[in-house]
């Protein structure tokens, strides 16, 4: 199987804060907008060096929202951050009539998202965002795995035109992707190639799925593994390639399984190519309380569910 | 005043305008048995003198807008007057208004980006959205060093949405003086009064303690106080603080029997009700 080194462990939202550092010296039209939570973005380099083209909109989201769609108006590439859940849920017709029916090119960057934002609790902790998004016309969503991951999708997007969603979270976690890798939109990224199953995943996700497969492996099973950081639009092509050889799938997200990755991916089964799948997913829930550790264990989002969700799907290929 | 305008057109050309404006307003909703006709035809002198004597426009049409004045329409509802007076600009043929509604339109039933309809840069129609919006595009044109102002149109009942508190918290706050944001005071809203579903209390009052400079125009359909009134705005931007106009006006104004109620906000009149407006409103231009 192949190997993957943990760079040393770091959060995906200093990926974002060193994508817009990035930006800030290369790209004079990126502007970033934050509702008052600069501190947990990790925008604080963009600002001291470009304190002009940053936008404290206050505890404001539907506002920033809005004032992104403007930004646009004039050539600006506005980048509005703040925790998922109010940047998803809170400001939902706000995104979609401003930005997403209106064509705006706002980049929507949304940190803390899933559970691992830990102890603040279920106010927090959206697992509903990725659909929310992905129903949007028009609208991208991205879920990259790790801080090097996050940074190259920052600074991928500011090029790509139209509305984007970028989806990255609060803990610190294995970063094991290439430095100044390049991040293509919708591309599917193969990590491990494998006969008797296919586990997709995406954002935190990923990195257990490789501890999974590896774990697997020495159980004789071979599993193939893919990072897919674009949820939409999806890599259909990477995805029924991958299930046509192993007959069978694992998905698994920091997410609900309604709305979230899994369900495009079964989409996607089903009208192509019907195959067996498990959905390592929240099971229509809210998330509490608890150490990130101690939440992804308690509702199966960890390399232990990846690995029964796989002995389960063999069973009925 | 204005460098690029092809010609100033004198009062008359703007109440011949008005007329015909009206007229198309009243055709538009009248063939799909649809629309908002109240609304429109009281911001009616508004639109026909931002359009045609206030704002510094480009000849054509791109979304950026860079070098010229900008217009959004928050209260996407009032899109027939909106419609008649881009098309009665140039932005596109006025035949396109008999499209007002219909399947494969480009004059969609609240305004859109969406059909490339020129001359509208952002949809509208889920209230209290555009100050934002105007927000933003007054910020980028002071980012791009574009002296040029942005103008927009409110409803007063939308000010119940609660994103234009913040909007208008952080343009005056972030001194937006290159903003123009005019409320239409016509008092009605769906279910009656603004001020028996949801008091507006004093508008102008609000606006000032949010720290912005607000001057009101008593009577939003007079051509005379519009040109003022707007021009008086025109004069106090640049100075620190975003501009609010109060505008009082009467839903309906210009058709006797669609004024002094909220009826018309959103109800199309008959063939024999078209008939008696229109007689009330001569045909100037030439009707679509």
């Amino acid at each position: 199987m192949t190997k993957y080194t943990d760079q040393g462990k770091q959060d995906t939202r200093s990926g974002y804060g060193a994508g817009m550092t990035e930006l800030g010296r290369t790209n004079p039209n990126v502007v970033a907008l934050c509702a008052d939570l600069v501190g947990s973005l990790k925008i604080e380099t963009f600002i001291e060096e470009s304190p002009e083209r940053f936008f404290q909109t206050g505890i404001a989201e539907a506002n920033m929202m809005g004032i992104a769609a403007g930004l646009t108006i004039g050539g600006k590439i506005p980048f509005a951050s703040t925790f998922a859940n109010f940047a998803t849920g809170r400001v939902y017709d706000q995104i979609r009539q401003s930005i997403a029916y209106s064509d705006k090119n706002v980049k929507i960057c949304a940190s803390h998202a899933g559970l691992t934002l830990g102890e603040d609790g279920a106010t927090h902790q959206i697992l509903e965002d990725i659909g929310l998004m992905k129903m949007l016309p028009g609208m991208t969503v991205i879920n990259p795995c790790d801080f090097n991951q996050t940074k190259a999708a920052t600074i991928a997007i500011a090029e790509h035109h139209g509305p984007v969603y970028l989806r990255f979270g609060r803990p610190k976690v294995a970063n094991f992707t290439p430095v100044d890798q390049k991040f293509e939109i919708g591309k599917a990224v193969m990590l491990n190639e494998g006969t008797d199953v296919t586990i997709i995943a995406t954002g935190h996700l990923v990195w257990e799925a490789l501890i999974a497969a590896e774990r697997l492996e020495n159980q004789g099973i071979s599993s193939e593994v893919i990072n897919i950081h674009t949820i939409k639009p999806l890599d259909e092509e990477a995805i029924l390639a991958s299930v046509k050889k192993t007959g069978c799938v694992v998905t698994a997200e920091e997410h609900n399984y309604l709305g979230g990755l899994g369900e495009s991916v079964s989409g996607v089964l089903a009208s192509h190519f019907p195959a067996p799948q498990e959905f390592v997913a929240t099971k229509d829930t809210f998330g509490e309380s608890g150490t990130p550790e101690q939440l992804m264990e308690k509702y199966g989002l960890n390399n232990k569910a990846i690995e029964e969700a796989v002995l389960k799907v063999l069973k009925r290929k | 005043m204005k460098t690029n305008l092809k010609k100033m057109p004198n009062t008359q050309e703007l109440q011949d305008l008005v007329f015909q404006v009206r007229r198309d307003i009243l055709r538009m909703v009248h063939k799909v048995n649809s629309g908002h006709p109240g609304g429109s035809l009281g911001c009616t002198e508004f639109l026909v003198t931002l359009y045609n004597e206030i704002m510094d426009l480009k000849e054509g049409f791109d979304m950026d807008g860079i070098g010229e004045d900008l217009f959004f329409l928050s209260n996407g509802h009032i899109s027939p007057v909106f419609y008649s007076v881009l098309a009665r600009r140039g932005y596109f043929p006025v035949e396109e208004l008999n499209t007002f509604r219909l399947i494969d339109s480009r004059l969609q039933g609240h305004p859109t980006t969406h059909e490339g309809l020129p001359g509208v840069r952002v949809a509208s129609g889920s209230l209290g959205q555009g100050m934002s919006v105007a927000i933003g595009a007054a910020l980028a044109k002071k980012l791009n060093g574009d002296d040029h102002l942005v103008f927009s149109l409110h409803g007063d009942g939308e000010l119940q949405e609660g994103q234009n508190w913040e909007a208008i918290m952080y343009a005056a706050g972030n001194k937006v003086d290159n903003l123009i944001a005019t409320v239409d005071r016509n008092g009605q809203q769906i279910d009656g009064p603004t001020e028996k579903v949801l008091p507006l209390g004093d508008v102008a009052e609000k606006f000032k303690v949010f720290g912005w400079d607000v001057l009101e125009i008593e009577n939003g359909n007079d051509l005379e106080q519009v040109i003022a009134g707007l021009n008086e705005a025109k004069s106090r931007t640049g100075k620190g603080k975003p501009v609010c106009v109060v505008m009082t006006t009467e839903m309906g104004n210009g058709v006797d029997f669609m004024m002094h109620t909220h009826a018309w906000h959103g109800k199309a009149p008959s063939d024999e009700q078209l008939a008696t407006a229109l007689d009330q409103n001569p045909e100037t231009l030439g009707d679509y």
